[in-house]
């Protein structure tokens, strides 16, 4: 439980000893394959379930509690009637990539996915260049969303695909220079060295104000990224209808709808990585009772508790914050959150050079 | 869209049309405008109204004066008592009957609650338009204390039909006066977080000050009254102009603003629940004893022409009726407020974006069945 | 004076976002102080709780037709709430008998009101004069035909109370 290290070398040591180099390759591809698409599954449908129960508590009411205990199947009850929902052929729209759209905004979220560590050992591939990979990947969702928008042959997908483009990409940029900033305090992109770098503390205590800031403005920044909270412009319910996936319906929309919560997850999971220690318990300096307590909790529930606070802070700005529009969003990456960015890396390599952090 | 008639010339490159409605979440009601844009950026707006058109007028030329009361709560239904207020006044006028203490103290504590819970229907509307979607359910949370009351008291919640030619139509509840105490204590705790939730917070500022600006003139010109016209500085307010029922005995504030902005006639509204709230403690401990209906043989208006006005949660409401002697009225128009509010739009939203378009609409306060009747 | 001025820009450009932050935070209280603690849950959990749920008494539900125990009541088919309805959905259908006396009464003989077409306005209650009808508090009258809600509301059976129990009210 505390070390999945020993597993996951028995089972790809069975594989290589029992079939030839090239299958077993093959056969742990598939295995993972299919480990991580039932993972996203679950987690996307429980992921709806915790939105809409988080959100009825601050409007004081009950959410969902008619299906099943606690309506913990509410989800997959939606997800049966939207599958059973027939699939509208739109005339004089692309319809090769009217088809593909979902699927490019979905494979761009798993892809980040394989590459963020849950638990010691338990991390599916591990490149050195991890923070830049999964800055890459996620930039193609946004890809996307553009072509969903421009093949729906519709007036109200385009200008939404056309607002969320615009927005995407500049954040991205937001994104990552905050990520920019606490590679300067760790030194590596490789996400395993990244948190082996907090075992003396979480970066975001080690790295008092620039992380500090770095933080918050990544917070921002990763809401903006995924199309949520108060810069969800792109699908404004009360303007445009549904923005760029009006023109979906069934299992399309499903995974458009289900691509939002996973890029939610992804984003809160880096930031765990990053700035929180990933799964690393947490210590207070040398207070070895505290410690040798807090080392009871496996790694696995550290790292999924801290995403899911970072998860809860991004609906908590989705529920009570009004829209912003796109001008002004754009004026706030482009003319506050670009120069505060470039002001704090370099005040923190500053303090790397001087060592004046913890 | 393309084998309707086009109202619209299409001048320059990139200019496209859409439809917002009649079918849309934001435009609350059923309306219609016809847009066009270049871009993001409003060039041209044509409202389309008439889509509920009941027939008020003419369907009341075949009821009895007691039977007035029945429609004139549909029209603008979240001000259903203040509407049959204005029929019953200008049936009173013109038999020229007053009623007794009793009922002007009731009918004026029943139109400021209807105030509010006008007002907070409308600002959960608004917060949800724009965004914030939690302010529905708060808005509408409060709201159900005064539909408590209105329940206990006249036994419906939207549509009452209470306050009748010659007074109202049964008492009040004995513990109408202990209720509308507690909701007034507990409202004047809860008002302050409509401000830290919504007022104060940036992203709103940003969507509302500076946009649909209303000039003074242009107010008068259309007719914008109520808080619409009082925040671009129109003195329109019918309770102090002509006071009616027991307004002249309570002491209260117009609020009026002079910027004109959607900012500002948010900031009217608001603080006109404060001012509704006060004018609520001023009356309810003070209702005298009387009677409720006044003994008449007939409500029937004499022969004549007769007009009042009063001021409903939206604007200047007027009751016109002519009579001929007989128990229907010969014809009965009704100026509404949200008819002349709509068409200021189009010279106020040139310029903007789309999603200033809804902010702007949303301030204006329109509800449609009052436009069509 | 151009460097001070520089300097007054950049403290309201930190002042600007300080004071846009302190806006939010204070919004996020409030809706962190209603997860923290709902004050009350104000949905009703509606079918579970029907043996519990209580309409107000003044309560605008559905036109009765009064009876007592014995089976009777109080109309006298005056049709003075039907003159009342403004749109017509009461219809009185009345019919003469020869009483005792030899003088012929109006009595009762069916009492139409359609729940489809009457707007609950209540000007009918307070036209009858022997206080006849009344609004019920019930609420539920989903049907799946129309024809349901053509109700007659005299009970089979029952005939008016004996003029000497009645008084003009």
């Amino acid at each position: 439980m505390y070390d999945f290290t020993p597993i996951i070398e028995s089972i790809s040591g069975y594989f290589t000893s029992t079939f030839s180099p090239l299958w077993a390759g093959v056969l742990l591809m598939v295995l993972l394959g299919i480990a991580i698409l039932g993972f996203y599954a679950i987690l996307g449908l429980y992921l709806v379930y915790a939105e809409r129960k988080i959100c009825a508590r601050m409007q004081n009411r009950i959410g969902p509690n008619r299906v099943g205990p606690m309506g913990l199947f509410q989800t997959i009850a939606d997800l049966i009637k939207l599958l059973m929902k027939e699939l509208i052929y739109i005339r004089n729209a692309d319809s090769i990539l009217f088809n593909i759209a979902p699927f490019i905004v979905i494979v761009a979220s798993i892809m980040a996915i394989g590459s963020i560590p849950f638990a010691k050992g338990l991390q599916a591939i591990d490149l050195n260049i991890g923070v830049l990979y999964i800055l890459a990947i996620s930039s193609m969702g946004v890809i996307g969303v553009l072509i969903a928008g421009w093949a729906s042959n519709s007036k109200y997908s385009v200008i939404g695909a056309m607002r969320s483009g615009a927005q995407v990409i500049s954040y991205e940029l937001s994104v990552g220079l905050a990520l920019l900033c606490m590679i300067t305090f760790s030194g590596s992109m490789q996400l395993s060295e990244i948190i082996s770098s907090q075992e003396d503390g979480w970066w975001i205590f080690k790295g008092h104000i620039p992380a500090l800031i770095a933080f918050v403005i990544y917070l921002i920044a990763g809401t903006a990224e995924t199309n949520r909270g108060p810069f969800d412009l792109a699908e404004a319910e009360s303007e445009l209808t549904a923005g760029f996936h009006t023109e979906y319906s069934g299992i399309k929309f499903a995974f458009f709808f289900l691509a939002e919560y996973m890029n939610m997850f992804i984003i809160a999971a880096i930031a765990t990585t990053v700035f929180l220690g990933g799964w690393l318990p947490f210590h207070i300096y040398n207070f070895s009772v505290f410690n040798n307590l807090m080392d009871l909790i496996p790694p696995i529930f550290w790292f999924f508790g801290k995403t899911a606070f970072v998860i809860y802070v991004m609906m908590w700005f989705k529920w009570t914050f009004p829209r912003l529009r796109i001008d002004q969003l754009l004026a706030l990456e482009w003319k506050y959150l670009l120069p505060i960015n470039l002001i704090n890396l370099i005040l923190t390599s500053f303090l790397t050079l001087m060592q004046w952090h913890f | 869209m393309e084998d309707t008639v086009v109202d619209i010339d299409l001048k320059e490159k990139e200019e496209y049309i859409i439809n917002m409605g009649p079918q849309h979440p934001s435009t609350h009601g059923v309306l219609r405008f016809e847009t066009c844009l270049q871009g993001e950026t409003v060039k041209y707006l044509i409202p389309h109204c008439g889509y509920i058109h009941r027939g008020i007028e003419k369907m009341s030329e075949s009821l009895t004066y007691p039977q007035l009361i029945h429609l004139t709560d549909r029209m603008d239904y979240l001000s259903a008592h203040i509407n049959n207020e204005a029929v019953s006044l200008c049936v009173e006028k013109a038999m020229g009957v007053e009623v007794s203490d009793r009922v002007k103290y009731i009918r004026t504590i029943l139109a400021e609650l209807t105030r509010i819970a006008s007002h907070q229907l409308w600002w959960s509307a608004f917060g949800m338009d724009l965004g914030a979607l939690t302010t529905f359910f708060y808005g509408l949370r409060d709201r159900e204390k005064i539909l408590d009351i209105f329940e206990e008291s006249t036994g419906a919640r939207l549509l009452q039909s209470f306050i009748t030619p010659g007074g109202l139509m049964y008492d009040v509840h004995p513990n109408f006066q202990k209720r509308v105490t507690e909701f007034v204590k507990y409202f004047r705790k809860k008002l302050p977080e409509y401000d830290q939730l919504l007022t104060g917070n940036i992203i709103f500022r940003e969507r509302t000050q500076g946009i649909g600006y209303m000039s003074l003139e242009d107010a008068i010109e259309f007719g914008v009254t109520g808080p619409s016209g009082r925040g671009s500085g129109f003195h329109c307010d019918i309770r102090k102009i002509e006071p009616y029922s027991a307004y002249p005995l309570v002491k209260f504030d117009e609020i009026t603003f002079d910027v004109g902005d959607t900012y500002h006639r948010y900031l009217v509204r608001m603080k006109e629940m404060w001012q509704s709230l006060s004018i609520i403690e001023q009356l309810i401990d003070g209702i005298p004893q009387g009677p409720i209906m006044l003994e008449l043989k007939a409500i029937k208006a004499p022969k004549g022409e007769y007009y009042q006005r009063v001021e409903t949660a939206r604007g200047e409401l007027g009751v016109f009726i002519v009579s001929d002697g007989a128990p229907s009225p010969a014809r009965i128009h009704y100026r509404t407020p949200n008819f002349s509010n709509l068409f200021i739009i189009n010279k106020i939203s040139a310029g903007h974006k789309i999603a200033d378009l809804v902010a702007i609409s949303g301030s204006l306060d329109l509800v449609i069945p009052d436009i069509d009747r | 004076m151009a460097l001070l001025k520089t300097i007054k820009e950049v403290g309201n450009y930190f002042l600007e976002i300080y004071d846009g932050l302190a806006s939010l935070a204070r919004g996020m209280k409030v809706t962190g102080k209603y997860f923290i603690k709902p004050s009350e849950i104000v949905t009703q959990q509606y079918p579970e709780n029907r043996a519990t749920l209580q309409m107000f008494d003044a309560f605008k539900g559905e036109l009765i037709l009064k009876h007592t125990e014995d089976n009777e009541h109080f109309c006298d088919a005056c049709n003075s709430c039907a003159r009342a309805c403004p749109n017509g959905s009461i219809e009185i259908v009345s019919k003469r008998e020869v009483g005792e006396d030899g003088k012929s009464k109006r009595l009762l003989d069916k009492y139409i009101y359609r729940l489809d077409t009457c707007t609950f306005c209540g000007l009918c209650v307070p036209a009858c004069d022997q206080n006849a009808i009344a609004f019920s508090q019930e609420f539920e009258h989903a049907v799946f035909d129309r024809t349901k809600l053509i109700k007659q509301l005299n009970k089979p059976g029952s005939h008016v109370v004996q003029k000497q129990k009645t008084e003009a009210k």
